[in-house]
């Protein structure tokens, strides 16, 4: 869930998502949902001479399970907010409480 | 005899094996992904599927190619930098504090 909430409020911000075949999309994030899908607008590809074929696609849905890195602005990245919310999720029992 | 032991929870005990990515929270690491790729970077966040926020990034991916003349096996290695990343838990191999690799 915490990864879910980082990119929602990432939302209107330009990223890089870069997938596990190699092709890199910039693009602005419009939606994320808790597979962490990604929506996104005004989208180009990094390497264009490379990949030509995406050339016409201005928006793009792109399955979370093929994503390998999402590069950030840093300056949209409050990085002592998240590793508090790191470190509230790692407490957060998984195994059932004692009695 | 019917003395429970209560287990006293050290915030900073190592008792499962995320607690090892837990203290190394705000410390640089080193994160080994599949496809031949390296990573180290200051981690800022993680969860339980090893989805990490790294900041000031270098990744190392290493290729190896094949010299078409001598037949030879060239290693050659690519460097990239990002100042934040997202890294998906499904590519990670294993990460390791800073300490052990110097990262």
């Amino acid at each position: 869930m915490l990864f879910y909430s980082f990119f929602k409020t990432l939302i209107g911000q330009q990223v890089t998502v870069e997938l596990k075949n190699d092709l890199a999309i910039t693009g602005i994030l419009v939606s994320v949902d808790q597979f962490l899908n990604i929506k996104l607008d005004d989208i180009h590809v990094v390497e264009e001479q490379k990949y030509p074929h995406m050339m016409a696609v201005k928006n793009c849905f792109i399955r979370g399970s093929v994503v390998r890195y999402v590069k950030l602005p840093a300056s949209a990245v409050d990085t002592a907010l998240l590793q508090d919310a790191a470190r509230r999720e790692a407490q957060q029992p998984t195994v059932p409480a004692p009695r | 005899m019917t003395e429970e032991a209560v287990p006293v929870v050290e915030p900073n005990a190592v008792e499962e094996p995320l607690d090892l990515v837990r203290l190394s929270l705000d410390e640089r690491i080193y994160v080994k992904l599949r496809g031949d790729r390296e990573l180290r970077g200051k981690l800022h966040a993680y969860d339980g599927h090893l989805n990490m926020i790294l900041g000031d990034v270098e990744e190392t991916i290493t290729v190896v190619e094949i010299n078409e003349e001598t037949e030879e096996e060239v290693i050659r290695t690519i460097k990239n930098t990002a100042e934040m990343l997202f890294v998906r838990g499904d590519g990670v191999i294993l990460v390791s504090p800073p300490s052990r690799t110097g990262a």
